[in-house]
C-alpha cells in the first residue's frame, strides 16, 4: 500500500485519460455510425442485387431499423450495446448475430496480438541494447541492416514466402479438428484454455498453429522497438548517472540492466503502446495470409467479399474499442514506470 | 538554394580575409553553409547512396517500362515452354524469365509495369497528406487556443483507429479502386504531417524573426506562406520520403486485400493477392512483385534516413564545432 499516499497525483492523472478514451470510443462508434448509412454503398443491393423488389427493399429497411432519422438509430446502437452488448445483425450471413461471431473472433486476434509482442519485445529490446553497447560495431550493423529490411518487407509477402519455406507447420486454423472432439475453450485464449484445462497435449499444437503467424505480424514491431531502445539508450548512456555508476565500479552488464534500461523504459514503453494499433492493422493482412480465424479475417470477408457493413461496423467498434482500452492500459503502465507521474504534485 | 548561399556567405562570419584585403577574386573563401553541409553530409552516407541507387532503377523501370519489359502486359502465355497447355502458373524458363502467373501473363512484364502504379501511388497519397495535413497543422500550431484543441483531438479520434482498417472502410464504403485506395491511404497519412508541422510551427512562432515580422505589420497569410513555411520544408520534406515507402506498403496492402478494384490490373499488391492461391506451386509468381515492394520500400526507408540525419540541426552544430 506503498502507493496510498500518492492517491491524488495518481487520480490527477487517470481521471482525465479515463474520460478522454471514454469521448475518443464515443466520437469513433458515431463517426463510423454515421459513415456507414450516408455512404453510398448500400449492404441490401450487395444481397439482392440491382433488380431487388421495392416493397421487399422497404420491409426489410424497416425491419432494420433504417427508416428511422439517424440520431435514433445512433441512439438505439448505443442503448442496444449498454444494455444488452449487442452490435446488431449480419445482413449478409442470414441474420446472424454479429456479437456472437465476435465473441468467437476476438480472442483469436488477442491471443495473436499477445504472442506476436511476446516475440516482439523482447527480441526487439534485446537487438537494440547490444546494439546501444556495441555502437558502431557488428551488432550495431546487423540490428541496423535488420531492422531496416525488417519494417520494409511487406507481411503478406513474408507470409506468403514462409508459408511456401516451412511447408510443416500448420496454418488456416487455431488447433486440428480432432482437438475440439473433447476440448471445450474456456476464455477463448487457448494458450490458456489448454493449460487450464490441463490439455498439456495440446498446448504444443496451439504453439504450432501460432508461431508463424505471430512470428510473421512481430516483425515491424521488432523493428521499431529495436530502433527506439537503441537511440534512447544511447541517449541515456552519455548522462551523468550512467559516468558515476561506471566509475564507482559498476559492471557494464549492472550499469545496462539496471540503470539504463530502467531509465529508457518510457521511450520504448512508448513505441512499444504505439504497435498496438500497427499489430491490429496488421493483424488484418496476416490474418488474411494465414486464415487465421481472427477480427481482421472477419472484417476482410464482411468488407471485401460480402459488403456486410453492419458486421463491418461492429468489428472496428470492437477494434477502436480494444486499441482505447490498450492505450489507457498503457497510460497505467507508465505511472508504474516513471516514478515522477506517481509523485507529481 | 543559391539565394540561400549567397544570404548566408554575407554574414559576418563568412567574410573572408581574401574580401577584406579587397582582391575581387572570383573564388570567394568563405565558409560551407549549411546546406553544403547537410549535402555534403548526405552525399557521404552509403545507406543513402544505396536509398538514391534503388529507387532511381524503380523509377527508371517505370518510365521505360514499354521499352525494357520483354512483353506487353497483356500478353499471354497459355503454353509452356515445350508447346503443351500450361495448368496454372508456369516457373521461371528462358521465355519468361520470373515465369507466369495465374491469368498466364509474365511476371517480369508486369512487374516492371507495375512500378508505375505503385510509385504513383505512395507519391499521390502522401502529396494528398501533405496539402490536407499541413495547413491543418499549421493553423492549430499558429493560433492555438481553441482551433488547435479541436483540430489536435479530432486527429486523436483519427489516429484511435488501427490505419489500415480506416482506409479498408472508406475504401469499401465508396467504390473500390485504385484511385480510392490512393485517397484513403493519402487519408490517413494526414494525421502524421498535420502533428509534424505544428510541432516546427509551435517551436518557431515564438522566434524573434517571426515577432519581427509581425511587427512589421505582416498578415498573418504573408507570415505562415512566406516566413514560417521555409522552416517547415525540411521537416516534411524528411518525413515525405520516409512516408511514401509505408504508403507503397499500406497501397499494397490494401490491393492484396482485393480492393485495388480490377483483379488483372499490373499492381504489386494485387499480383501478390493473386500469388496467394499458388504459394505452394510458384513462388516467382509472389517472390518477384514482393521483391519489387520490399526493395522500393527499402530505399525510400534509407533515403528518408539519409535526409534525415543530413538535415538535422544538431549534426551541423556538431560539424561546426
Amino acid at each position: 500500500m506503498r502507493f496510498l499516499p500518492h492517491l491524488p497525483a495518481i487520480a490527477r492523472f487517470v481521471l482525465p485519460r479515463l474520460l478522454q478514451a471514454a469521448l475518443t470510443m464515443i466520437v469513433a462508434v458515431s463517426l463510423v455510425f454515421i459513415a456507414m448509412r450516408t455512404l453510398p454503398g448500400n449492404p441490401l443491393l450487395a444481397r439482392f442485387g440491382q433488380h431487388a423488389d421495392a416493397a421487399q427493399m422497404q420491409k426489410l429497411r424497416q425491419q432494420y431499423g433504417w427508416d428511422k432519422p439517424l440520431y435514433v438509430q445512433l441512439g438505439e446502437f448505443f442503448w442496444k450495446f449498454a444494455t444488452t452488448g449487442d452490435l446488431g445483425e449480419s445482413v449478409a450471413r442470414s441474420n446472424q448475430k454479429v456479437s456472437d461471431e465476435l465473441r468467437r473472433r476476438i480472442p483469436a486476434t488477442i491471443e495473436l496480438t499477445l504472442a506476436a509482442l511476446f516475440i516482439a519485445v523482447p527480441l526487439g529490446i534485446s537487438a537494440g541494447t547490444a546494439a546501444a553497447v556495441f555502437r558502431n560495431k557488428l551488432p550495431d550493423r546487423l540490428c541496423t541492416i535488420g531492422s531496416l529490411v525488417g519494417v520494409s518487407i511487406p507481411v503478406f509477402f513474408l507470409g506468403i514466402w514462409l508459408r511456401w519455406a516451412i511447408p510443416w507447420l500448420p496454418v488456416a486454423r487455431r488447433l486440428p479438428e480432432f482437438a475440439f472432439i473433447d476440448f471445450e475453450p474456456l476464455t477463448g485464449i487457448y494458450l490458456l484454455d489448454t493449460l487450464l484445462r490441463l490439455r498439456f497435449d495440446l498446448f504444443p499444437l496451439v504453439i504450432q498453429h501460432l508461431l508463424l503467424p505471430a512470428a510473421v505480424l512481430s516483425t515491424i514491431p521488432m523493428a521499431i522497438i529495436a530502433r527506439i531502445t537503441r537511440s534512447s539508450l544511447l541517449e541515456v548512456f552519455s548522462a551523468d548517472f550512467i559516468r558515476t555508476a561506471r566509475a564507482k565500479g559498476s559492471s557494464l552488464v549492472r550499469v545496462v540492466l539496471r540503470h539504463a534500461l530502467p531509465a529508457a523504459a518510457v521511450p520504448i514503453t512508448n513505441i512499444a503502446g504505439l504497435q498496438i494499433g500497427l499489430l491490429l492493422s496488421g493483424a488484418v493482412l496476416t490474418e488474411t495470409v494465414f486464415d487465421w480465424p481472427g477480427m481482421g479475417l472477419y472484417i476482410k470477408t464482411a468488407v471485401v467479399d460480402d459488403r456486410d457493413y453492419a458486421a463491418a461496423q461492429a468489428a472496428a467498434i470492437v477494434i477502436a474499442g480494444v486499441f482505447v482500452s490498450l492505450n489507457l492500459l498503457l497510460d497505467l503502465v507508465y505511472l508504474w514506470l516513471d516514478p515522477r507521474i506517481r509523485t507529481a504534485k | 538554394m543559391s539565394e540561400h548561399s549567397t544570404s548566408r556567405s554575407r554574414l559576418p562570419g563568412g567574410t573572408s580575409e581574401t574580401e577584406l584585403a579587397g582582391n575581387p577574386g572570383p573564388a570567394r573563401q568563405v565558409g560551407p553553409t549549411p546546406t553544403d553541409r547537410a549535402w555534403r553530409r548526405f552525399l557521404g552516407s552509403y545507406a543513402a547512396w544505396v536509398g538514391i541507387g534503388l529507387v532511381g532503377a524503380f523509377v527508371l523501370i517505370a518510365v521505360l517500362a514499354d521499352a525494357i519489359a520483354p512483353y506487353a502486359p497483356s500478353d499471354r502465355f497459355p503454353q509452356d515452354a515445350a508447346g503443351s497447355p500450361a495448368d496454372g502458373p508456369q516457373s521461371p524458363s528462358r521465355r519468361n524469365w520470373l515465369g507466369t502467373d495465374s491469368f498466364d501473363k509474365d511476371v517480369l512484364t508486369r512487374v516492371m509495369h507495375g512500378a508505375r502504379l505503385s510509385l504513383l501511388a505512395g507519391v499521390v497519397s502522401i502529396a494528398l497528406a501533405i496539402v490536407i495535413g499541413a495547413p491543418l497543422g499549421a493553423i492549430a500550431g499558429y493560433f492555438g487556443g481553441r482551433i488547435d484543441t479541436l483540430l489536435m483531438r479530432s486527429i486523436d479520434v483519427a489516429l484511435a483507429f488501427p490505419s489500415v482498417l480506416i482506409a479498408l472502410l472508406v475504401t469499401a464504403a465508396f467504390s473500390p479502386g485504385w484511385v480510392t485506395v490512393v485517397i484513403a491511404v493519402g487519408l490517413i497519412n494526414v494525421p502524421i504531417f498535420a502533428r509534424q508541422v505544428r510541432a516546427t510551427v509551435l517551436t518557431v512562432v515564438h522566434l524573434e524573426y517571426v515577432l519581427a515580422s509581425r511587427a512589421m505589420g505582416a498578415t498573418t497569410g504573408h507570415i505562415l506562406t512566406r516566413v514560417i513555411l521555409p522552416s517547415l520544408v525540411s521537416p516534411v520534406v524528411v518525413l515525405a520520403s520516409l512516408s511514401v515507402g509505408t504508403a507503397i506498403l499500406e497501397v499494397a496492402g490494401l490491393s492484396f486485400l482485393g480492393l485495388g478494384g480490377d483483379p488483372t490490373a499490373a499492381e504489386w499488391g494485387n499480383m501478390l493477392g493473386q500469388a496467394r492461391a499458388y504459394w505452394n506451386q510458384n513462388l516467382w509468381f509472389a517472390f518477384a512483385p514482393g521483391g519489387a515492394i520490399s526493395l522500393t520500400v527499402l530505399g525510400f526507408n534509407l533515403l528518408g534516413d539519409g535526409l534525415r540525419d543530413a538535415l538535422d540541426p544538431r549534426a551541423d552544430l556538431q560539424q561546426v564545432l
